[in-house]
């Protein structure tokens, strides 16, 4: 253990020297996942409740898809199947996005989450009493006032608990990015038992870091419950 | 229909071992979740600690990682232990390495479901099942557990998706799954955009059986349940 973090607690922090790895990553994945699957989804959460089945269905199908399948075979489809194709390689632009494996984790992070989130938000935005929005077409709302300050405002704060596990269980699923040469914690933990074979160890260390994370954002998402929740405290 | 090149069989195989693999995770992870939930109930102050300890170290760390962990140090911890014991050297494959840890990661899982669902069972069924003179084992198998079960249901069904998923992750350890036959195919005929949306598809196609044999499940043991009419 001790051998371990002598020889690899920069690589576990932030970087190997040349890039950045290892904790900044893992979280840099988790942000930019998180951030891009949340704007997303609010757009789709609305949508899924129209009463256009136009406009409901294909995001319906979007997470009907996504949440049927493992976002690991998400990954090789985006990493490896959609680089593999000649429309692909012969444009310029979607050459140089596809080649770098960060571009592509984050992007089927980013789509798995969204879609995770959508159907959250979605049964939040549903859930809205009938009551709240009566008396805001009373006070004379158009309808995207109506959105913006009763029904999104309401529907997040409702969201609110359910997302945070998914933002817990996003974190636990940035470990796959390792499997697209994006240097993780997970990375340099392979990395590590790899040069050592301290199998126990190294990936131990890995789930410690990984554990105090996940406690992190639990403490910091029951502060943030206990503010945006506050009226709901008996 | 399907130009599968010559992979159909490998294809086929790894479906096959995908399916096995979550069937017996499911069973394994539901066994440990009986037993942690019974466990965490008890009134042992020992047996509540650890299996505290248990929920919140499995839940806290990602399921990869615990299962590059096991995966690596079950083989090393079974020749230390064979070795004391001057046993021969058993090797595990990485099916069974899979399915103990698969059990052992989504057991935790398992526990805080039946958790909540034995709180769930009023308290005057068990009442007047003692007071029939069942023993403790009597009541577990003709009052609590019928009864839990409905309330367990959906966490369970839940439950279940996300193993058949997460079996996904067992082919980096080097099982011959659906992925590595797809991943295979994919390599021998220079088509991995096809071959991977197709391993998507057969996982596509197994959420939706499982969602309607859950569907039937839940007729089941809602049997006697009057829903509300809105």
């Amino acid at each position: 253990m001790i051998y371990i973090i002598q020889n690899y607690w920069r690589e576990f922090l932030y970087t190997d020297g040349y890039n950045m790895t290892g904790l900044a990553m893992t979280l840099w994945l988790l942000v930019s996942a998180c951030g891009i699957g949340f704007c997303l989804a609010l757009p789709f959460a609305i949508a899924r409740n129209a009463r256009n089945p136009f406009i409901w269905g294909p995001v319906w199908l979007y997470t009907f898809i996504i949440r049927g399948t493992p976002l690991y075979v998400q990954l090789l489809i985006i990493y490896t199947g959609v680089y593999s194709l000649d429309v692909v390689q012969h444009n310029v632009a979607l050459n140089a996005f596809f080649r770098q494996g960060i571009n592509c984790t984050i992007l089927a992070f980013a789509l798995n989450t969204g879609a995770y989130t959508t159907e959250i938000f979605a049964g939040a935005i549903r859930d809205t009493a009938f009551g709240e929005v009566e008396a805001g077409r009373a006070l004379g709302m158009s309808q995207f006032t109506l959105y913006r300050r009763i029904i999104i405002p309401g529907a997040l704060r409702r969201a609110l608990p359910v997302y945070s596990n998914e933002v817990i269980l996003m974190l636990h699923a940035t470990t796959l990015a390792f499997t697209a040469t994006v240097p993780d914690i997970l990375k340099v933990a392979n990395d590590a038992n790899s040069a050592t074979y301290d199998s126990f160890n190294a990936f131990g260390l890995a789930a410690l870091i990984y554990l105090c994370i996940s406690f992190m954002l639990i403490f910091g998402f029951r502060r943030a419950e206990r503010h945006f929740l506050a009226y709901l405290r008996p | 229909m399907f130009d599968l090149a010559g992979y159909g069989p490998q294809i086929l195989a790894g479906t096959e071992t995908t399916i096995e693999l979550s069937v017996l995770s499911l069973l394994v992870s539901f066994l440990i979740g009986l037993l942690g939930a019974t466990a965490k109930l008890s009134k042992s102050r020992a047996l509540r600690g650890i299996a505290t300890v248990y929920t919140t170290l499995i839940r806290g760390v990602p399921d990869l990682v615990l299962m590059l962990l096991l995966f690596y140090s079950l083989q090393i911890w079974l020749n230390d232990a064979t070795d004391y014991f001057n046993l021969d050297q058993i090797n595990l494959n990485p099916f069974t390495s899979g399915v103990i840890t698969l059990g052992f990661i989504y057991g935790a899982y398992f526990t805080e479901t039946f958790r909540g669902a034995f709180l769930a069972v009023p308290k005057g069924q068990l009442e007047a099942a003692r007071a029939f003179g069942m023993g403790a084992f009597l009541v577990f198998r003709r009052i609590s557990f019928p009864l839990m079960m409905r309330y367990a249901l959906p966490g369970l069904g839940n439950n279940w998706q996300v193993i058949l998923k997460a079996t996904a992750l067992v082919s980096l350890i080097g099982l011959s799954d659906i992925i590595k036959a797809t991943q295979d195919a994919g390599k021998g005929t220079f088509r991995m955009f096809y071959f991977s949306v197709l391993a998507g598809a057969v996982y596509l196609v197994l959420t939706m059986v499982s969602n309607g044999v859950l569907l039937l499940l839940e007729r089941k043991y809602s049997a006697g349940v009057r829903k509300a009419v809105l």
